[in-house]
């Protein structure tokens, strides 16, 4: 079975963030990168699925020359080879336009599985992968919890809305978005890491794959970026910790009158 | 010409969801902003009684467009099914509540028409006539306003809890309610969905909890947990987390708080080493007294927190434990 999982590099999750110069993005001076939780859960699972009915793994993704920090490493945690999209023409705050870029560049794989992320831990529109499956003419599944392949397709267990789940049962090839911890994330071995090293990374650009600059229009877009306005008003409490819990304890109390 | 605003209603077995009716009062406003018409759609098999529901609210119409194979939700139904009355009512605007089942079909259905989705929207903004739509990016640290530059109709959820249900307009009179004829011969359903369950009974029933301490990935690892189990015992607290805390095994899933897990109003909820993002606050901002414990200043949990300490919280949490010992003794 082969599977093919996108990735997307964000900044960590403890990163301290910056509105940018222009307002519209954060300032990507002096961030640190990593891969998106959603798809580090979703690379695992590809892995788990080949380790049990054999198979590829292709990992693609989009960006700068820092993403490969990241392919390296699904590459060294066991993926196969991987597909590095470039070019700066794919770079957008669209989900259509990179979904665009990816089916350019998946069009003459073989897969019987697309796996991504939930959504991204930076901008979070939980699209790119539906969008993808259209356009792919795929049939999906979102915010799966469990993989079964079996002979005429794939069971997978979706998580639903407050507790509820449900299988469905669908044809491959199809398109899966996996939710986070649905399994346990390994790390790359020192064997792997040396193996990876002779892995191939195509990279594409757009002209690769008959992507315009028609097709890099952005349909929607950031126009300002700032920081949430409080809704409620946070009174910090100061002091050292034996200091401060003494005055919190007092607030709650006599304050809030939780207890 | 594209004209009026479609409301999208989600129900699940003939049951009218709840958050539609928060996307009904977003819709309501913007269609009074933009002097819009507003009607609604609901699709599904057997789905009279929440049309009925939704007639009874401030709107313009109502359609229904049911189909056999609506019975049960698929992305290929649904995307096929709404497609057909988008492209006969032309709407300028589609308005859904941000659920995992839009989740699910609402970014297939606006790729097969070639238009764009601004998913998760917390507000809008009117600026001179143009329409920004405000959604939160890296887990809810940050607010973007969001321009559209296609042609209509422009795609829309709300994020749950974002408008408050209870203001929905009522109408003067039942809105009409008309049925909408669906041509689903040549639809396939590739999905085949199996029955709906839940995972074995919740054991622990968070909801009737009066104070709640949770715990978030901050704490670092399983052997640290102790801490918090203490400082929920001094307080009189039931334990709970966040998801990453239960996706590790570290507590079971009856603990989890959040879109995927209970959803707590506690008297006392605190909040230690929880960063905030929207998941784990849509499930305890309704919380009376939040308290968030984080070493990071910037954390969303201090933007809905009454009550904040910045700071390690492996040396906050034991003093606070001393502090609760004291004034029981």
């Amino acid at each position: 079975m082969n599977i093919v999982v996108c990735l997307k590099q964000v900044p960590k999750k403890d990163s301290i963030l910056r509105i940018g110069a222009d307002q519209k993005w954060i300032d990507e001076r002096d961030l640190s990168y990593e891969m998106s939780e959603a798809d580090a859960y979703a690379l695992e699972e590809a892995l788990r699925q080949k380790e049990k009915h054999g198979g590829e793994v292709i990992v693609i993704s989009s960006g700068p020359e820092r993403v490969r920090q990241s392919i390296k490493e699904a590459l060294a945690k066991g993926a196969d080879r991987a597909i590095h999209l470039t070019d700066p023409l794919f770079n957008s705050g669209d989900p259509a336009v990179i979904a665009r870029a990816l089916a350019g560049a998946l069009k003459n794989e073989k897969f019987d599985l697309i796996f991504t992320g939930l959504q991204s831990d930076d901008y979070g529109f939980a699209q790119v992968g539906l969008i993808l499956a259209e356009m792919l003419g795929l049939p999906s599944a979102t915010i799966v919890m469990e993989v079964q392949p079996e002979d005429s397709g794939v069971r997978v267990k979706r998580e639903l809305e407050s507790g509820w789940f449900q299988w469905v049962k669908l044809p491959m090839p199809a398109l899966l978005t996996i939710q986070s911890g649905i399994n346990q994330l390994r790390y790359a071995t020192l064997k792997g890491i040396m193996a990876a090293k002779k892995k191939e990374i195509k990279e594409v650009k757009a002209a690769d794959i008959g992507f315009t600059e028609s097709d890099a229009i952005s349909a929607q877009s950031i126009q300002r970026a700032y920081f949430p306005e409080k809704t409620k008003r946070t009174e910090i409490i100061e002091g050292k910790p034996a200091e401060a819990a003494a005055k919190l304890m007092e607030k709650l109390r006599f304050d809030a009158r939780v207890f | 010409m594209s004209q009026g605003i479609l409301l999208f209603v989600e129900q699940r077995d003939g049951v009218l969801n709840r958050t539609t009716l928060e996307a009904l009062v977003a819709s309501q406003q913007l269609a009074a902003g933009m002097s819009e018409s507003l009607s609604a759609a609901v699709l599904g098999s057997g789905v009279s009684a929440v049309a009925s529901e939704i007639a009874a609210k401030k709107l313009d119409k109502v359609y229904i467009a049911e189909d056999s194979k609506l019975a049960e939700y698929t992305p290929d139904g649904y995307t096929a099914a709404l497609r057909q009355v988008i492209e006969k009512l032309d709407p300028r605007y589609v308005i859904f509540s941000h659920t995992y089942q839009v989740r699910d079909f609402a970014p297939r259905l606006t790729a097969a028409l070639g238009k764009t989705f601004v998913g998760d929207c917390i507000g809008y903004k009117l600026e001179g006539g143009a329409l920004l739509l405000t959604r939160q990016i890296f887990q809810g640290k940050i607010n973007t306003d969001v321009g559209v530059s296609t042609e209509p109709p422009i795609f829309i959820s709300f994020q749950t809890g974002s408008y408050r249900a209870d203001q929905a307009a009522a109408g003067e009179s039942t809105a009409q309610i008309e049925n909408f004829t669906l041509d689903m011969s040549g639809v396939e359903l590739r999905a085949k969905p199996e029955e709906k369950f839940q995972e074995a009974k919740q054991a622990v029933d968070l909801t009737q909890a009066e104070r709640i301490v949770s715990v978030g990935r901050g704490i670092k690892s399983e052997e640290n947990l102790g801490l918090v189990k203490d400082l929920a015992e001094a307080l009189g607290a039931e334990l709970a987390a966040s998801r990453p805390i239960c996706d590790n095994e570290w507590l079971p899933m009856d603990r989890q708080i959040g879109s995927s897990g209970q959803t707590v109003a506690p008297k006392l909820y605190l909040a230690v080493g929880i960063s905030g993002a929207i998941q784990h606050v849509v499930g305890m901002k309704n919380a009376q007294t939040i308290v968030a414990i984080n070493k990071d200043a910037e954390a969303p949990i201090f933007d809905i927190a009454d009550y904040g300490i910045v700071g390690d919280l492996f040396e906050i949490v034991p003093a606070l434990i001393a502090e609760a010992k004291k004034s029981q003794g």
